[in-house]
């Protein structure tokens, strides 16, 4: 059997959802086993062993949760010199590449990243990796060994297994040369009233919403439907709403039962981040935009003056 | 202080996204300097501008990548490094990585600045490669970046506010296209620009020996594409239908 060795990425000591995606996506690979780093790691072991974990590797140094990066490359660059897994598997989060990239060129075997799905092939892994654009899906042959292979949020559902992992202390010092990128603060600026990723509906602002000044629209309807207010790259980039709104390959990867873009084109970058949702309306002034070819509905028109109308409609069919 | 500013030449983001008939992207499309490095430029001429010091772009592309580099330099840097080299045309992150450390360990910066992703690829694995290869920490997703002497302090964006991160120099940054906003090169820039060095090196120059890809392409298929639904323009009974959408869709 192949191993597996899947990175754990925690967030105030949980396990991050694409974890468990990846842990339930290993178990059809080979015999999984896990790393977790920082604080909550034992506790994390516990869920990752309901989702198929056979060994979990645990390590509390709190130097793992106040330097970004190197710590755990060395972790992890330990853990492979033991354990010579075949595959490790990383979400394709901010936070995991930037780890996934360190260890890559530390073990100078380079990796692939954005995959939407993993086989086993011929004693080695296949990753399924958007190309041109995304309007091919290349296999791709990892040649790495190990391979690395960095999976996007959402890519599949995560599922328990049953079963309890072995948790191992994982005997590793942090050097005091890893030590340098020092978080030395963290600040809370918003609270997100529903999360982006868990919002069964989702309403998207790209350029064709004019300005920031306009957003609020797409706030009331969020609202009234109970959902969550996503962007795109390009007003991101312009500075309209902040990073974590952004919708898309390197922005969130959402999967509601509906979404609608207003105002968005629907280049690769943002449609890779939101093509599974169940539903997709679009809402643009221009019939001949990408995202009209994949929208369930597509309705050419003035953003401006239909989203506040639907926001009303929506309110009054609550109501009613 | 000596800042690199990493730059790549990206087919424009602005422009209409094309594929030849054999499915390759089509060279028509203007290239331009990647919107997310010209951040990166500016971050670094403001840094020099309070600091003193000098701005160097470093680059990998075919010999047409010269023009993104002149684009920075007429905002403003100093001089550029363009690394170009046949054996180098489709190299992975890892090469790239490789090739780009080459270059950038030769002029011993201070800091070395990246966009946090290009444009084209948008997958943001080379910042963290690099930063390995040149044995340097690596301040990521900064919003706002301040030097003070040998040590460098950024504003890291997180999904609900941000981090403070800091760090000795060197070091290496990834900026935000919140970071600051690029300026426009003036006349006297573009005119100054002309004259500014631009070094080509080959990988044979660097002393770098391209390794194995890290994938090899077994075979290419067509992206599932969602069935387009219906396509409708607003004669003010959208609202109607999106309403009945939604409710089929059980969220109303």
């Amino acid at each position: 059997m192949a191993s597996i060795l899947v990175y754990a990425e925690l967030s105030e000591g949980k396990v991050v959802s694409t974890t468990l995606e990846l842990m339930t996506k290993a178990r059809e690979l080979g015999d999984v086993y896990a790393v977790a780093l920082g604080s909550g790691a034992k506790a994390a072991a516990a869920t990752l062993g309901k989702h198929g974990a056979k060994v979990v590797h645990v390590n509390e140094d709190a130097a793992f949760d106040d330097y970004i990066a190197e710590p755990a490359t060395d972790a992890l660059a330990a853990l492979h010199e033991q354990q010579k897994p075949d595959l490790i598997l990383f979400g394709f989060t901010p936070d995991s590449r930037e780890v996934a990239g360190r260890l890559a060129a530390r073990l100078g075997t380079g990796l692939i990243s954005n995959a939407g799905d993993v086989s086993a092939s011929g004693g080695g892994f296949v990753a399924k990796v958007p190309y041109f654009g995304g309007a091919k899906i290349a296999s791709m042959k990892a040649n790495g060994k190990p391979a690395i292979i960095l999976v996007r949020p959402k890519s599949f559902e995560a599922s328990e297994s049953g079963g309890a992992a072995d948790v191992k202390q994982l005997d590793v010092k942090v050097a005091p040369e890893s030590k340098r990128a020092h978080v030395t603060e963290r600040v809370v600026e918003a609270s997100e009233k529903v999360k982006l990723e868990d919002a069964r509906v989702v309403i998207s602002g790209g350029r064709g919403m004019g300005g920031p000044q306009n957003f609020p629209l797409l706030d009331d309807l969020a609202s009234a439907l109970g959902g969550a207010v996503g962007a795109s790259r390009a007003v991101v980039d312009a500075g309209w709403v902040p990073y974590s709104m952004q919708v898309g390959q390197t922005g969130k990867s959402v999967r509601p039962g509906v979404y609608i873009a207003v105002g968005i084109s629907g280049a690769m970058q943002h449609t890779v981040g939101m093509k599974t949702s169940k539903i997709i309306i679009a809402i643009n002034k221009d019939a001949e935009a990408p995202i009209m070819k994949m929208a369930d509905l597509g309705v050419v028109g003035d953003a401006l003056k239909i989203v506040p109308a639907l926001t009303a409609a929506v309110k009054a069919k609550k109501n009613g | 202080m000596k800042i690199v500013v990493t730059v790549k030449q990206v087919p424009d983001p602005n422009s209409n996204f094309a594929l030849e008939s054999d499915n390759t992207i089509s060279r028509e499309k203007e290239a331009v300097l990647d919107p997310g490095d010209e951040c990166g430029v500016e971050e670094g001429l403001q840094l020099k501008e309070s600091l003193g010091g000098e701005v160097i772009l470093v680059s990998m592309g075919p010999e047409r990548a010269k023009d993104a580099i002149r684009k920075g330099l007429s905002m403003g840097a100093d001089r550029g490094v363009l690394i170009s080299d046949a054996a180098l045309a489709g190299a992975d992150a890892l090469l790239t990585a490789k090739a780009l450390a080459a270059a950038i360990k030769q002029e011993q910066p201070d800091l070395v600045i990246c966009a946090t992703e290009s444009y084209d690829g948008s997958t943001g694995m080379v910042p963290p490669m690099l930063a390995e290869l040149l044995g340097m920490p690596q301040l990521t997703f900064a919003k706002k970046v301040e030097v003070d002497g040998s040590s460098v302090k950024v504003h890291r964006q997180t999904a609900d506010g941000y981090q403070v991160v800091e760090a000795a120099t060197p070091a290496l940054i990834t900026v935000t296209a919140a970071i600051a906003e690029p300026r426009y090169a003036s006349l006297k820039g573009i005119m100054a620009a002309r004259s500014k060095e631009i070094k080509q090196v080959s990988l044979t120059d660097l002393g770098v020996e391209k390794s194995e890809p890290a994938e090899t392409i077994e075979a290419v298929a067509d992206a599932e594409v969602r069935k387009a639904g219906e396509v409708i323009e607003d004669d003010g009974t959208a609202v109607e239908k999106i309403v009945k959408v939604l409710a089929a869709a059980k969220v109303l």
